[in-house]
């Protein structure tokens, strides 16, 4: 029974003279290397250069502050719960009387941790987010070498105080 | 036989005793035709008819006047009659004006969902996310309130009151003297203790799981967690003032929150004491029973692998493999 018509019968037969000196295959060879010397490069000098992302690329977590540097972000959950890797961890706390500058209600999170090595970054829980606090970026999660530096707090979630809507950093493509 | 009366809702047939209320009537029956109700509670006397999320159409009115009701009417304080015929999901005008009746309840509701601690399990939730719109309309300025320390226990957020008077009439009928009540009138009404009062008395932690939004909340569970990340346990104690039988919110060995037993409606089985409710927070003062049964569409069984629904697995394994 045959298949495909793209099958090849397998003989072995003596080489002839030609082919035992293997010069001619290595020229051929060496050929195909060569041309490849002025072919335009696959691979990219990676630190440098960055490629281009997608428009809709899911990275690292930015939990948003707003334009007067609160955090947005208020414990409610909804992110954890709809997570389907659980990777998600908070712990909420009541705003004091004078925290009113750092957190924009009443409650916050004051642990939040995302397990990056349980994410799959599917950004289900920027989709559950109700108060606009958490989006994936196109940054990547860089690789460690301990398992403990993949779970990321708040110090590495946080967006930095002073940071503007930047697009390398903040990319809010559902509006 | 002949003293019961037969009643129709929604094309279900039931007898019950004259005098039933047409909710308690469609309760009987059972499943989707039941009315949502946010202030009647079946436990407390004089509660229902505030609310007007239960109205229902009654297109025959009795067997003898057979007319129907003019309006809608409030199915927890209108008594059944015989042969009365009432529609509730299957009658347009119904889902309509409940539709407004959610609207009217959400004009002062800061809907604050993400910060409240009754999310999850409020009834005005549930309510309008099945009956009603999408989007508010509402543009004007929603009324406020600073929020009231009612003991150390008890925090009352009147922001997210609906005036049903269940706390109220918990206060009344539960307690043996009530301290607070309904002050002023009309959209100015509130919740209130007479001068900053503090309750103190043994039962007055009930007001806070009648409350069906979240505007009685328990202040020993406040911002401590969210109810879905917390496991519902039936436990019990023995007790001398209540009957100690209670559900335990529990995650791991933590228990984060004593609160009553509630039933499908939301009503609580048995008022139980404040020494229970909360002073016994840890689990070694407790007898667990087991996990109590969530419903499958509660947010509360999300990420919780007892769902209520069991899968058996199949007993014939292979083919031809008769065991």
């Amino acid at each position: 029974m045959q298949l495909t018509n793209r099958s090849k019968v397998v003989v072995q037969k003596e080489m002839s003279f030609m082919e035992k000196l293997y010069i001619p295959a290595i020229l051929g060879g060496m050929k195909i290397t060569m041309s490849h010397f002025f072919k335009k490069k696959a691979t990219i000098q990676y630190p440098e250069q960055k490629r281009e992302f997608s428009f809709v690329y899911r990275g690292k977590h930015i939990l948003k502050r707003d334009e007067k540097g609160r955090e947005n972000c208020t414990a409610c959950g909804l992110c954890a719960v709809s997570c389907p890797a659980e990777a998600i961890t908070i712990v909420a706390d009541e705003r004091q009387k004078g925290e009113e500058h750092l957190y924009r209600e009443e409650k916050y999170a004051k642990v939040y941790e995302i397990n990056m090595l349980r994410c799959i970054f599917c950004g289900l829980c920027e989709e559950a987010c109700p108060k606009d606090a958490i989006y994936l970026t196109e940054e990547l999660v860089p690789a460690q070498y301990n398992r403990n530096d993949f779970i990321y707090g708040k110090d590495k979630l946080v967006q930095p105080l002073g940071t503007s809507a930047h697009p390398k950093t903040y990319k809010p493509y559902k509006k | 036989m002949s003293d019961l009366f037969k009643v129709t809702i929604d094309g279900q047939t039931v007898e019950v005793a004259p005098g039933t209320s047409i909710l308690n009537a469609a309760r009987s029956i059972g499943g989707e035709i039941v009315p949502p109700a946010m202030c009647y509670y079946s436990k407390l006397k004089g509660s229902g008819g505030k609310c007007r999320t239960c109205l229902v159409e009654v297109s025959k009115g009795s067997e003898k006047d057979p007319r129907p009701m003019p309006k809608l009417v409030a199915s927890c304080s209108t008594p059944i009659m015989d042969g009365m015929e009432v529609k509730n999901i299957t009658s347009p005008r119904v889902l309509e004006a409940r539709k407004g009746v959610v609207e009217f309840l959400l004009i002062n509701h800061p809907l604050d969902c993400p910060v409240c601690d009754q999310a999850g399990e409020c009834h005005l939730q549930d309510l309008s996310y099945e009956h009603g719109a999408a989007r508010s309309r509402y543009e004007e300025e929603r009324r406020t309130y600073d929020r009231i320390d009612i003991g150390d226990k008890i925090q009352l957020h009147m922001n997210r009151c609906i005036l049903c008077y269940r706390c109220v009439f918990t206060a009344d009928q539960i307690t043996n003297d009530r301290k607070h009540g309904i002050l002023f009138r009309g959209d100015k009404a509130e919740i209130s203790t007479y001068i900053e009062n503090v309750i103190e008395n043994d039962f007055s932690g009930n007001v806070i799981d009648v409350c069906p939004v979240g505007a009685l909340t328990d202040k020993t569970f406040r911002f401590k967690s969210r109810v879905w990340f917390v496991k519902p346990m039936n436990a019990h104690r023995s007790c001398t003032s209540c009957s100690g039988k209670v559900a335990l919110w529990m995650s791991g060995d933590e228990v984060y929150r004593v609160t009553a037993r509630k039933d499908t409606y939301g009503e609580v089985e048995e008022f139980i004491c404040n020494t229970c409710r909360f002073d016994k927070k840890k689990a070694s003062d407790w007898i667990i029973e087991g996990p109590r049964k969530i419903e499958r569409t509660s947010v509360i069984s999300l990420n919780k692998y007892e769902k209520g629904v069991k899968v058996e697995a199949p007993k014939k394994i292979g083919y031809g493999n008769t065991l």
